[in-house]
């Protein structure tokens, strides 16, 4: 064990057990968690307490972003910087704008999807406590685990890891810092 | 609905995944090929061959950027040729790719799983195939930069966005660029599994940068099931405007035989009928060698096949459609192109042949014995490959070789430059599949482990009735959950 602990963290077969144990240390007052699985569990959410990401609504801002920035940029091509007649059509052609336009809706709008997702989940983190446990490269094969931070308010270490052993998890670990 | 017969109820939810797997031997089974397994003698003899004609397209270019683009066979009246014939064709065969990572993904189909990764990666060898020939028929690709993408440039130049050429620019690139996005997006919890199961330091460290320090925690799992299926949600119209996008290449323009408003929805059906084609081409021989039949089971094959018929008979109503518009619009030159297309011009052959391709041969999908043999599906889809491209051929070069002016009427047949610089695509689409097979994991292990029953949570849940029954009725009928 290290001088200074980022938290508590137990490990499970089964993903019953961790959503068990986890809406056990929702109940228990515990906020700063987080639980890890090899696939997305969408029992975890609610059991965990995490809310809704605003995540969709910066996607849709940025599909907005791309739609305007398509009809600009052919607004500024064709009706201001250089105008010129082709084929009989209007300057402002509206409908021949629009494949441009939402070819770059779906662009601007994934790249927010694909980047904000990665930014707000905080990666690329090369490195992390939890990676500290030996036994938690099984996260992404077959093994589930939860933490409970050491900064959460309601931390205690004897007492935390007196709770996580009750919690019918096949082992405890302490995640150095 | 809970359905007590238990051969309906397996006819209704056939398991996508056989024999008796848990998470570690997915997980074990798939990444092995990638990390444990020794790379197989045939994967050197398929590789060898691949790079060797790669080197084709290499040297083709070469040639061509010396020469110009005299050296292939296009002339007047027939000045889209090759070129355009195999970017629609390489274009439409990655749309299979999109069609089963997002609309089969909107549409809850499980059995998209273990064939969505390698299906995006030959989306993305295709695009990559496709790409090369707008750009080199410019001649000079690296003047292209301003012919196609709006830079501010000292010539004061714009592009013309009114033309359907520069909708293509747009869409093809916007396509490759969402379709890597996604195809990576799916990766990094595979490649996090990599990081962690690989012994060799220097995979472990470039699988950990590709990772990009993924752990599974289940506030990142909640952000990314979001970006996922939003990402699925914008493919699935992108895919369907890029196809229709490439046939306003066409439909946009005056030439009879191309100015049809059928062209859009049949070419997307087209390219899904090709795509499909080319993943069974693939997949087949793919499970054999590496051993995944319990992953892509023969279930996939015969779903696979069904999309196929289905598709296939669009794209024949689609042929029959164009038959009527010209007979339909009472315009001389369209029912002009209709006869000379079908009997009395010179490539009534290649109309006929396509006819057989595309139209008579996946005719017998519809009996099971032909569905439910691999080396039936694996020749049937070699055919419509063929037949897609002579579909092509038959809609660029019967249109333009009897143009409006008989006075400009001309044949056209390729020249060894045309053929060298396609085979020569089809060598690097293989090339990198085959660095694919072997460096990346073929088979999504997060997404197969989700199929797994051990992936439901049983026990008190908001959605407690639906969960039941989807949990009983696909796998679980001895360990009901408690209520």
């Amino acid at each position: 064990m290290g001088s200074k602990l980022h938290g508590i963290m137990a490990e499970f077969d089964t993903a019953t057990e961790l959503v068990d144990a986890a809406r056990a240390v929702r109940d228990a007052g515990y906020t700063k968690t987080d639980a890890f699985s090899p696939f997305p569990l969408h029992e975890i959410d609610e059991a965990l307490g995490i809310k809704r990401s605003i995540l969709p609504y910066l996607i849709f801002a940025g599909g907005v972003t791309g739609l305007c920035a398509g009809i600009g940029l052919q607004v500024f091509v064709h009706v201001i910087e250089w105008p010129i007649i082709v084929g009989g059509r209007p300057h402002f052609s509206l409908p021949a704008f629009v494949p441009p336009a939402y070819e770059l809706t779906i662009l601007f709008a994934a790249f927010v999807a694909v980047f904000g997702m990665l930014f707000m989940n905080g990666l690329p983190s090369p490195y992390h406590p939890v990676f500290n446990v030996p036994r938690f490269a099984l996260a992404t094969r077959e093994k589930f685990f939860l933490l409970i931070e050491a900064k959460d308010e309601k931390y205690d270490y004897s007492e935390t890891r007196k709770f996580m052993e009750g919690l019918n998890a096949q082992e405890v670990f302490d995640v150095d810092e | 609905m809970k359905i007590e017969d238990k051969e309906l109820q397996e006819k209704l939810h056939p398991a996508m995944v056989e024999g008796t797997h848990d998470f570690a031997s997915v997980t074990d089974k798939i990444s092995d090929i990638t990390l444990k397994k020794r790379t197989p003698f045939h994967w050197f003899i398929g590789f060898g061959i691949s790079f060797m004609v790669a080197q084709l397209l290499l040297f083709s270019v070469i040639w061509l950027l010396a020469n110009g683009i005299g050296v292939w066979g296009n002339n007047q009246p027939v000045g889209w040729a090759f070129d355009i014939i195999n970017f629609v064709w390489w274009i439409g065969i990655g749309h299979a790719g999109t069609l089963i990572s997002a609309i089969l993904l909107l549409m809850n189909q499980k059995w998209r799983t273990s064939i969505n990764r390698f299906a995006e990666a030959m989306t993305l060898f295709a695009v990559a195939c496709a790409a090369m020939f707008p750009l080199l028929h410019t001649g000079r690709p690296w003047l292209a930069a301003y012919w196609l993408f709006p830079y501010p440039n000292t010539m004061g130049i714009w592009p013309n966005f009114r033309s359907p050429l520069i909708w293509d620019v747009f869409a093809v690139s916007t396509y490759a660029t969402v379709s890597l996005l996604f195809w990576y997006v799916g990766l990094i919890p595979d490649f996090a599994t990599l990081r962690d199961r690989a012994k060799n330091k220097y995979f472990k460290f470039a699988y950990g940068i590709l990772s990009w320090g993924w752990r599974g925690s289940a506030r990142h799992w909640h952000r990314y099931e979001i970006t996922y299926l939003i990402l699925a949600g914008l493919s699935t119209p992108l895919v369907l405007s890029v196809h229709s996008i490439v046939s306003f290449d066409f439909s946009v323009s005056q030439v009879p035989g191309w100015h049809a408003t059928i062209f859009p929805p049949y070419f997307v059906a087209g390219a899904v009928f090709a795509g499909f084609a080319m993943v069974l081409i693939l997949c087949i021989p793919l499970r054999r060698w590496y051993g995944m039949q319990d992953f892509i089971t023969h279930q996939h094959l015969v779903y696979m096949a069904k999309v196929m018929l289905a598709t296939g008979l669009i794209v024949v109503y689609g042929y029959a459609m164009e038959g009527f518009f010209g007979w339909y619009s009472a315009s001389q030159y369209e029912v002009f192109m209709v006869k000379n297309r079908i009997w009395e011009g010179p490539y009534w052959w290649s109309y006929w042949l396509l006819i057989f391709c595309n139209g008579a041969s996946i005719q017998l999908l519809w009996f099971e014995r032909f569905r439910n043999s691999e080396f039936w599906l694996f020749v049937i889809s070699i055919i419509v490959s063929v037949g897609m491209w002579l579909e092509r051929f038959v809609i660029i070069v019967t249109s333009l070789h009897r143009d409006f002016l008989p006075s400009s009427w001309a044949m056209y047949s390729p020249r060894i430059w045309d053929w060298s610089m396609f085979i020569g695509t089809i060598g690097l689409f293989f090339t990198l599949l085959y660095l694919f097979v072997r460096f990346v994991p073929i088979i999504s292990i997060f997404e197969v482990r989700t199929l797994l029953p051990d992936a439901h949570v049983h026990g008190h849940h908001q959605d407690f009735e639906e969960n039941v029954n989807e949990v009983e009725d696909t796998y679980d009928k001895t360990d009901p959950p408690k209520k």
